[in-house]
């Protein structure tokens, strides 16, 4: 089993969800978060006091796959997410070394 | 012989008719007495009521945007528990103090517990409303007058230095101003026999020049905040601070309009100045950052229109719409400039900006009233003959410019030293300032307890 686990603009979240549950996938965990890779942060002005923001918001959208299918999850997440500039986010996977169910306990793949 | 009798016969009669007359003209009198009491104690009453409404929720909800979220209850709190603590007092010792005829400076005990304040009106003040509406609608302005200070201390004061700075804030510094002011017999009366009659319709001298220059000596005093222009020093809610200045621009028709004391003409004539200048000082101050940093703001449009209502405030019962016009947009444009550019070159902390905003919207106001104001509009002042006194510049009275000049510096000095001296006693009783750790964690937590937002709740 793989985990995915990918960072993306927010106002792309609805796409990357229509597209996954357009291959079937449709469970996973989303968080708001912020932060920043390449891409420079943001002026604001308040009453003429400046903050520089470079701590962006961003969702993180995380879910667990057997690993069979993980490659084609990637392609379709990624294709959903991007815009073409920078900013877009990143994608990462893992290994993972258990899934259990907590209503009966079933274990491994059969628990996603 | 005949016509004689006749008459004898017949002059009781026409003096009995007569009576009966007059009986009729007493009665029409007193039912027209009563008709006008209503009308003017509903609108007092109404306006009493939007008043308060400035304070909370208004000024809590503008000031309480515009801080961190671990301090949204504390910065709501110091405006809300005026709204307590100080109608106490008023009704104890501060109405007597502000409104007895005592000396020049300050009021006597006379209607110390409210004694002899009720129905019947006081002919000085407001001759056709209750003398208790007239005076539960000063009390809201000295509920909100401590209040608007909080902005230049917040985020660092302890709640315990608070309450006793306002309360000594109100006794040193309100009370004497309100009575040279408006109180009968004040040195700066310009109505009840002051010496130097200064204009003051709604409290540019009393109100917000008072607290705008104890807001710079606290900011001065207390130091800046830690972390002072680090980038989580944002206000953490616009929305707020959006509602709270539109709930102060609707509770300002009550502040203006209403300090005409009746629901004549003349307060129409502050509602409609005080609605204008509201728009102007919005306009003044986004069409300035516009130019400046490339963008409109809607903390700007905000600020400008509060900015806009400070300055209109002690001409708004003198001033035609034009020049009102003029007013608001001139304070939009000078309070832009004192909080953008001028506060930042000194880099002193004045949270909220209670100073730019309050102290220079408002001795702006009150000596651009001494050239605006006219007899067109407010007819009060009369020479022996009954004829109408020529009130500002505009009327052809320079001299009052000067007048207006001398009531700033005497509210600016009073403010100036009574702050200076009562933050000197509160650090000695309780100590100013939150220590590192209450302000780290945010006065919410470290002096009330309680959060804001309970996300997980």
């Amino acid at each position: 089993m793989k985990k995915i686990e990918a960072i993306v603009q927010p106002f792309k979240l609805e796409e990357v969800k229509e597209a996954l549950k357009a291959i079937g996938i449709d469970g996973m965990t989303i968080t708001e978060v912020r932060g920043h890779g390449r891409q420079k942060g943001h002026k604001e002005v308040y009453r003429g006091q400046e903050y520089t923001v470079d701590l962006l918001p961003k969702v993180k959208v995380e879910m667990v796959v057997p690993d069979s299918r993980a490659d084609e999850v990637i392609r379709t997440l990624a294709g959903a997410a991007r815009t073409g500039n920078i900013g877009d986010g990143k994608i990462f996977t893992y290994d993972v070394a258990e899934a259990i169910r907590i209503r009966n306990e079933d274990r491994g793949e059969s628990a996603l | 012989m005949l016509s004689t009798k006749c008459l004898r016969f017949l002059l009781p009669l026409l003096a009995t008719a007569a009576y009966a007359q007059d009986d009729k003209i007493a009665a029409l009198e007193a039912a027209v007495k009563s008709a006008q009491s209503s009308g003017d104690n509903a609108w007092m009453l109404v306006s009493s009521a939007l008043v308060l409404m400035m304070t909370g929720p208004g000024l809590a909800l503008f000031y309480g945007g515009l801080v961190r979220r671990k301090n949204v209850l504390g910065t709501m709190m110091q405006s809300f528990i005026l709204m307590a603590v100080v109608t106490v007092l008023w009704a104890l010792f501060g109405y007597s103090l502000a409104f007895g005829e005592g000396s020049s400076f300050l009021g006597d005990m006379r209607y110390m517990f409210l004694n002899g304040v009720g129905a019947e009106p006081n002919g000085d003040y407001a001759a056709t409303i209750p003398q208790q509406t007239f005076m539960v609608f000063q009390l809201m302005f000295a509920i909100i007058t401590p209040a608007l200070i909080s902005g230049a201390f917040a985020e660092r004061m302890r709640f315990s230095a608070m309450l006793l700075f306002s309360i000594l804030w109100l006794f040193i510094v309100y009370l004497p101003m309100a009575h040279m002011v408006w109180g009968k017999g004040g040195l700066l009366n310009a109505f009840l026999g002051g010496s130097i009659p200064c204009f003051d319709f709604a409290g540019g001298t009393v109100v917000h020049i008072t607290s705008g220059f104890s807001a710079l000596v606290c900011a001065l005093y207390l130091g800046k905040r830690i972390g002072f222009g680090g980038e989580g020093m944002k206000p953490h809610s616009l929305v707020l601070s959006f509602i709270g200045a539109c709930l102060l621009w609707v509770g300002w028709f009550g502040f203006n309009a209403g300090s005409a004391l009746g629901a004549g003409a003349l307060a129409t004539s502050a509602f409609v100045a005080t609605h204008f200048a509201a728009a102007t000082g919005a306009l003044g101050w986004v069409v300035a950052e516009w130019l400046k940093h490339g963008k409109p703001s809607i903390l700007g449009g905000i600020s400008g229109a509060v900015a806009g209502l400070v300055a209109i405030t002690p001409g708004s019962g003198f001033v035609t719409p034009m020049p009102a016009l003029l007013i608001g947009f001139l304070a939009g444009l000078i309070c832009y400039f004192m909080v953008v550019v001028v506060k930042n070159k000194f880099g002193y902390d004045d949270s909220l900006d209670a100073f730019g905003v309050h102290g220079v919207g408002g001795s702006l106001g009150a000596i651009l009233t001494g050239v605006f104001a006219t007899n067109a509009v407010n007819n009060a002042l009369k020479d022996a003959n009954g004829n109408p006194l020529p009130l500002g510049l505009v009327d052809g009275n320079g001299a009052q410019i000067m007048n207006q000049v001398i009531g700033t510096g005497i509210a600016i000095a009073i403010a100036v030293v009574g702050t200076f001296l009562i933050l000197k006693i509160c650090d000695i009783v309780v100590g100013v300032r939150a220590d590192s750790k209450e302000e780290t964690m945010g006065l919410d937590l470290s002096m009330h307890g309680e959060e804001g937002y309970n996300f997980e709740a």
